[in-house]
């Protein structure tokens, strides 16, 4: 497991994010969350509004977005509660960024479907772009983690780029989309692979044949 | 009531409780890491695997899980053996192997239950995850590569204390218990995290490296830290106390002590008076005992003597004064010293009348004048534990930051001859309401005022259950004022009586808080253990034991008379309390009628009925009417809590506490 740690409080981190609210819209977003919750159950918001802030920031540095302690606080003060259950939380998950972290933060899966499938090509083409745990490339643009199984096993490999999927890889289409991300464009989240439109079987189905066509009965021959 | 067979042994347990207190019930040790008594139940440590049928084929946390009917539960099977080896084996995967350089050896729970559940040896080749450790301040030691995850201290801190201050960040292995930021604890009883911690990753920063527990000679003792009269066990080794732990007492402290109790000790061995001293030409100076008489014999006061009693004497030297005092023919007595005059003619009436155990059922409080947080931090602990069940609080005083919310009616105390609407209702429609008058509230009209709401609510009442409710409550500061009470050390003017009267003697029994200015004609006698205020204002300095070094009785808020035994000798030529007493009488050439300790708790017992028995003293439930208008801005008495007491005041660490945690100065920590 990728060892995270906070960001040190500094007075620099304090001059830079100490003055943190919401944006007009983030803040009536934020109304919305708290309302979602019964009144005395507020503090149940801290971790939608985690991940509001941690978006906040993330477009104001125009990265994937992380939670400096001011920031941490500003949270644990609008929702009026102890700033140490706020910590707690967001060091739990490991959604929340606790350190900064560059434009697209690559989260590669390596667990055992995807690591038979090919992972390590994947990771290796990670590194070749100077891609290493814990750390920001010169030019901003990418985070690495290392991560366990993210529940896509059908289209092994896969990595997760901030909010999407891309599923399928090899290291071609792989590389075809961290070019895309870094020239600012969207490539089509999902199967990397042509011939595929969601995770259904490749070259047909070898199962439950026939279902394709009607709603087969089976039970009798079981 | 649903019964349950444990190992075989049918027993009926009440209703609502877990397994593990089935077990205990049946006589049966359960081990166990993360659950205690008094906080909630977690079940993260898996230490009290139990077998139970019906339910899954597997061992369960007995902690959590709830006594059914029927329940087959057993202890001694091999399943539940292996289960509780296998748990301890995990335990000590990342638990390091020191033992011989921990503070916690020889009164470890993990120490002491791997005995009988650890393998003899490791078979664990990996590294050992190593954590740093954190910073708690200058009371709490860290060494968090020894935490085990069983979140006592994060669940003490933030259901007794009330104060969110420590909790567990990052998660799985990588779990590390810390403050926020690593600041300071700053709670009144943070210390108690030590105790409830069940290996050595919060151990006690004063007391480190200093005994080991089986080298401590175990005496059990009373705290004068403040009036709530918290049992102690005093642990010493030598001529010197090396700490002090709670005792057990679900009527006084439950388990816990303020910090200001448990650490004030090392105060004990420094500016202590050890030898007589005289004042020569304006200084004092050492004199033996024979001379320090002499002198004494030659002052011949007749009857022009009074006696000021401290805040942390026993009863049986303020009654060892009392008679020396009678026989010369006075009656001027008084301890309280910084000057209030409130009427002590029925003692109901400045007693803590609903006990402890009691506040915590009240449903409606009146808070007047008392800073409860720092003045008695184990009553602040029973009111949260009231507002928790459903109480509400109001408060008369400057706001302070309560850890049980509450509402601020305003610094005035006027504010008692017409309370708010609002407040009114929520009083006289409680089941059980109480107010508690605290030093600040005693003066101007409060005590009265405060009686006058007491019997328009009728706080003493009958309950449904027909037991007799007495909710009016004074919660006093001094260990010393409700046993002072009790023998008469009350002047109707207060301490200004006394100066009025022009004493030729003035006899200071450890009482450091006296403006002696007013007493500048008196010969002051000063019979204490510590060179502080009361003794640089002294012409004569008789050195005396402090609460550790005699028996002694005492009396607390609530009017519980409650023994302390002596752990140590005073140091150097210093003496009991009583017996200087004795001898003075020998040198005014009087008799007090007592030769021997014995003789002396007997006739004080003859003279005051209630001092002669443990328990709560009956003062009776008839509170006088009260009434007048109170007025005045409250000024809470405490201003450092870590400074009350010339003990305190004496020790380093409680000044490190005061500099570091209250006014902020910056760390003093040698290099490591």
């Amino acid at each position: 497991m990728a060892d995270r740690y906070i960001e040190p409080d500094t007075p620099e981190l304090r001059a830079r994010w100490g003055n943190f609210a919401w944006t007009p819209e983030n803040a009536d977003k934020a109304k919305d969350v708290l309302s979602r919750y019964p009144e005395g159950r507020q503090r149940s918001a801290v971790m939608p509004l985690l991940d509001l802030a941690q978006r906040q920031v993330g477009a104001e540095e125009n990265t994937q977005g992380w939670l400096p302690i001011p920031v941490m606080e500003y949270v644990a003060a609008y929702l009026d509660m102890p700033i140490i259950r706020v910590v707690e939380v967001a060091t739990f998950y490991t959604m929340y960024n606790i350190a900064p972290i560059g434009r697209f933060h690559v989260q590669v899966c390596g667990t055992t479907p995807c690591m038979l499938r090919g992972s390590d090509d994947i990771i290796s083409a990670c590194k070749k772009r100077g891609m290493k745990a814990g750390h920001i490339t010169a030019d901003g643009l990418w985070s690495f983690t290392e991560v366990e199984c993210m529940g896509n096993c059908a289209s092994a490999p896969m990595v997760q780029i901030n909010d999407d999927n891309y599923e399928d890889l090899n290291v071609e289409n792989f590389d075809k989309v961290l070019d895309a991300l870094a020239r600012g464009e969207t490539p089509k989240a999902g199967t990397q692979d042509p011939n595929r439109h969601t995770v259904e079987p490749t070259g047909g189905p070898t199962t439950l044949t026939a279902m394709v066509s009607e709603n087969h009965d089976y039970r009798g021959e079981w | 009531m649903p019964k349950v067979k444990v190992d075989g042994v049918e027993l009926e347990v009440p209703a609502g409780a877990t397994v593990l207190q089935a077990c205990e019930l049946a006589g049966k040790e359960i081990p166990r890491f993360c659950y205690h008594e008094r906080l909630s139940i977690a079940g993260n440590c898996r230490m009290c695997l139990v077998e139970v049928k019906p339910g899954p084929p597997k061992p369960q946390a007995s902690c959590a899980l709830p006594a059914a009917e029927g329940q087959e539960i057993r202890t001694d099977s091999e399943m539940v053996k292996k289960a509780r080896e296998g748990v301890m084996e995990f335990l000590l995967i990342n638990h390091p192997l020191d033992c011989p350089i921990c503070d916690q050896g020889g009164e470890c729970d993990l120490q002491d239950q791997s005995v009988a559940y650890g393998r003899g040896g490791s078979r664990y080749d990996e590294n050992k995850r190593a954590v740093t450790s954190k910073n708690m301040g200058p009371l709490i030691k860290t060494t968090m590569t020894r935490c085990i995850h069983c979140t006592r201290c994060v669940r003490f801190s933030e259901e007794i204390a009330g104060v969110d201050e420590i909790g567990a960040i990052y998660r799985g292995e990588n779990m590390q218990i810390t403050t926020y930021l690593e600041k300071a604890a700053t709670h009144e009883m943070s210390a108690n995290v030590i105790d409830l911690c069940p290996v050595g990753a919060l151990t006690s920063r004063p007391y480190a490296f200093e005994a080991r527990p089986w080298e401590l000679k175990k005496t059990l003792g009373i705290d004068v830290s403040d009036a709530t009269g918290a049992n102690i066990r005093i642990d010493s080794r030598g001529r010197e106390v090396l700490r002090v732990l709670p005792r057990i007492n679900d009527d006084v402290n439950e388990e816990w002590i303020s910090d200001k109790a448990r650490y004030q000790v090392d105060g004990l061995t420094k500016r202590r008076l050890d030898k007589p001293f005289l004042r020569k030409d304006g200084k004092l100076v050492p004199v033996s005992w024979q001379e320090a008489f002499s002198a004494i014999a030659t002052l011949n006061p007749g009857n022009s003597i009074a006696a000021v009693a401290g805040d942390m004497v026993d009863c049986e030297t303020m009654f060892a004064a009392k008679k020396l005092l009678g026989a010369l023919g006075s009656s001027l007595l008084e301890g309280r010293q910084t000057g209030m005059d409130y009427d002590c003619s029925s003692l109901a009436a400045v007693n803590f009348n609903s006990g402890f155990n009691g506040i915590e059922t009240a449903d409606a409080i009146l808070i007047v004048g008392s800073q409860v947080r720092t003045e008695a931090p184990l009553v602040n602990v029973r009111l949260r534990k009231a507002v928790k069940r459903g109480a509400k609080v109001f408060l008369v005083g400057p706001a302070w930051e309560t850890t049980f919310g509450g509402e601020f009616l305003g610094e005035d105390l006027s504010v008692l001859n017409q309370l708010p609407q609002h407040v009114w209702d929520a009083l006289s429609g409680a089941k059980r309401p109480a107010v508690i008058v605290g030093g600040a509230g005693l003066g101007r009209g409060g005590l009265e005022a405060s009686l006058s709401i007491a019997g328009q609510l009728k706080l003493v009442r009958e309950l449904e259950d027909g037991s007799t409710w007495n909710g009016f409550n004074v919660l006093h500061l001094s260990a010393a004022r409700m046993g002072g009470l009790m023998l008469g050390y009350a002047q109707k003017g207060g301490i200004a009586d006394l100066a009025a009267a022009a004493p030729k003697v003035v006899l200071a029994l450890g009482a450091d808080e006296v403006d002696f200015t007013k007493f500048a004609n008196s010969m002051v006698v000063y019979i204490g253990h510590h060179g502080d205020k009361g003794a640089h204002a002294a012409d004569v300095v008789l050195p005396a034991a402090a609460y550790t070094e005699k028996n002694g009785t005492y009396v607390n808020t609530e009017g519980r008379v409650q023994l302390s035994d002596k752990a140590v000798f005073a140091p150097g030529d210093a003496r009991e309390d009583w017996t200087i007493l004795r001898a003075m009488a020998d040198a005014f050439g009087v008799s007090v009628g007592f030769d021997s300790f014995e003789e002396l708790r007997a006739a004080m017992a003859a003279e005051v009925p209630a001092l002669g028995v443990e328990g709560l003293a009956d003062y009776g439930q008839d509170l006088p009417a009260g009434g007048g208008s109170a007025s005045g801005v409250i000024a809470y008495p405490i201003k450092d809590f870590y400074l009350t007491n010339p003990i305190a005041r004496a020790s380093a660490v409680m000044q490190q506490c005061s500099a570091e945690l209250l006014h902020g100065e910056e760390i003093a920590e040698a290099a490591e």
